[in-house]
């Protein structure tokens, strides 16, 4: 535990090479929702694949904003240092949430997702459409409470986001523990609401694709989904910054704590997700089954590249402590597990709106890849506005000196 | 040639007792061990003491554990008794693994409970090995080997220096065996 001297103020600069390759990263995925809309035909799975990117968007960015209250609700000491990664996740989600509900209302306003609950004659008992299971759901399922849902839960999100990292800003110019007493009170109100509205969010957002089939542990499966994978964006974040030169205060330490973070999360991922399939599997009643029954018949290959990717992969490499605090390994598992979960959403979202005519093309990554460049643009961006460190938080000299 | 086995430093505070370790260690005098009745940052990589290897002995322990559970349940489902159960497999593995998750956290669990033990000395009905029984409230003690380092009153010396309360020098190793 020496003296230390880092640069205090150090400030990301948004230029170069993150810049060009982000910005050409959106334009491939113009170029691939421009072809998605090219032809009739494609529209269901362009927009299947919309809805999967920006939800997912929306979950990294606000899992970010959870992660800031997680640590302030603990009074953690160990990320005093690098809070202004997740806050710049957090100053994101505005974007991701306009988007996310665009795509939602423009596929609800055209017919292309959530069809199974939302398509002429389903609740209207004299039509030849109609649908005993969806009429009893409609109270639920119908549009203006649906978008309304949406609007009032990621609207809450963006305000609790915005909150937190504008408190912090705040401290950095006063000083003083005000900035953090009210982090902490206004922490402690959204992981409430956040805890009790997550899942519904994930109800509505996923599994309404498929509005007859339904499961209780569904929200914390995506949860669950969702919080590993934005552990795992942080953790990238990091050891880039950390590789060009900047915050070179993050030590082996830091590292270690979030491979910690990734490696438990993938197994409560796993966890969650075992006790919704062996649920289903034991009772083995038809209503139920025909979930996975759906993803045995037409997307057994990415069932099981799930589980290789977002199990297997985590737990093997990030067991040893060792290769928790290598910054490579780190690395690397960190992008499996951001692939794992795509693969995850996949066959989350896919079976449910196109069903047997999925694809794996030009489509997919090309819309994968604009959403990482947007998400790129917006959190860089957003992280060059500030200084790199929270120099008045009142546990940074613990996580200077962090160590383990 | 007297018959002093050990030499013992009793700090009553961490502090001076790491400046001991230090001081100690200036004049190569090896420390045989040190006790202290808490954790203290940063002590293992003064002492140079290795890591320790209880994490590779728990992975062994609950690989031990899922391996005895899925050969049971294989002998019991499939070779001993098959039973038709929802027309499944005899082996559905699905249903098996929150019984073998359990098992392997058992079995490393008591594995680790045992190493514990083992390496510590500690079973039931056996003396603890205590050097100093201060050590366990609050005195900070760094023992010597004073049949290795033979320089005792430079030892001394170098203790009381650092701020050592007290300098015993004890003719057995542990005082508990009475």
């Amino acid at each position: 535990m020496g003296t230390h001297n880092y640069n205090l103020t150090e400030q990301f600069e948004f230029t170069g090479k993150a810049k060009t390759l982000s910005i050409i990263a959106i334009v491939v995925g113009i170029a691939a929702i421009g072809y998605g809309f090219s032809a009739e035909s494609l529209h269901e799975r362009t927009f299947a694949n919309l809805l999967l990117m920006a939800y997912y968007f929306a979950c990294v960015c606000m899992s970010g904003a959870f992660f800031l209250a997680v640590q302030f609700v603990a009074q953690a000491g160990w990320s005093a240092s690098i809070l202004r990664v997740p806050q710049a996740m957090a100053k994101a989600l505005p974007v991701a949430v306009i988007i996310l509900i665009v795509v939602m209302g423009l596929g609800l306003y055209t017919h292309n997702l959530y069809h199974h609950w939302h398509a002429d004659g389903l609740t209207d008992p004299s039509s030849p459409n109609y649908d005993k299971l969806i009429d009893g759901k409609s109270a639920f399922l119908n549009v203006p409470f649906f978008m309304g849902r949406q609007v009032i839960f990621l609207g809450i999100y963006s305000i609790f986001a915005l909150l937190l990292a504008k408190l912090s800003n705040n401290e950095d110019l006063e000083g003083g523990l005000n900035s953090y007493r009210k982090s902490f009170k206004y922490s402690c109100i959204f992981l409430v609401i956040y805890g009790f509205t997550t899942p519904i969010f994930a109800f509505d957002t996923v599994m309404s694709l498929e509005a007859h089939w339904f499961s209780t542990m569904f929200g914390w499966y995506n949860f669950a989904a969702m919080w590993v994978s934005s552990l795992a964006t942080i953790a990238i974040i990091l050891i880039l910054l950390k590789k060009a030169g900047y915050m070179q205060w993050v030590n082996k330490s830091h590292l270690h704590n979030l491979g910690q973070f990734i490696f438990g999360f993938s197994i409560f991922w796993t966890y969650v997700w075992f006790a919704q399939f062996l649920l289903i599997y034991y009772a083995n009643m038809p209503e139920e089954t025909v979930y996975f029954y759906k993803r045995f018949e037409h997307y057994e290959f990415w069932f099981y590249l799930n589980l290789i990717l977002n199990f297997l992969a985590p737990v093997l490499l990030l067991m040893d402590r060792d290769n928790k605090r290598q910054e490579n390994i780190l690395l690397t598992v960190s992008i499996i597990v951001l692939c794992g979960h795509w693969v995850d959403y996949y066959q989350m979202i896919m079976p449910g709106t196109v069903e047997e005519h999925h694809a794996f093309g030009f489509i997919e990554v090309g819309i994968a890849v604009g959403f990482v460049g947007l998400f790129t643009f917006t959190v860089l961006n957003g992280l060059s506005k500030k200084p790199l460190i929270a120099k008045n938080h009142p546990f940074l000299q613990e996580s200077l000196n962090h160590h383990l | 040639m007297n018959n002093i086995k050990y030499i013992l430093g009793s700090f009553g505070d961490p502090d001076e007792m790491m400046h001991g370790i230090e001081k100690l260690q200036e004049n190569n005098i090896k420390i045989h061990d040190v006790y202290t009745p808490m954790p203290i940052h940063g002590i293992e990589a003064k002492l140079g003491v290795k890591r320790s290897r209880l994490d590779i002995a728990a992975f062994f322990f609950g690989i031990t554990g899922t391996c005895t559970m899925l050969s049971f349940v294989f002998y019991a489902a499939v070779l001993d008794w098959p039973v038709n159960i929802g027309g499944k497999p005899h082996f559905a593995l699905p249903d098996f693994i929150p019984i073998t998750f359990e098992l392997t956290i058992l079995f490393c669990a008591f594995g680790l409970v045992g190493s514990y033990y083992a390496s510590t000395h500690l079973f039931p009905g056996r003396a603890p090995r205590v050097m100093d029984l201060r050590a366990t409230d609050d005195r900070f003690i760094i023992a010597v080997d004073a049949k290795q380092n033979t320089e005792h009153n430079k030892i001394d010396d170098l203790l009381k220096e650092a701020g050592a309360l007290e300098v015993k020098h004890n003719e057995r190793k542990y005082i508990s065996y009475e």
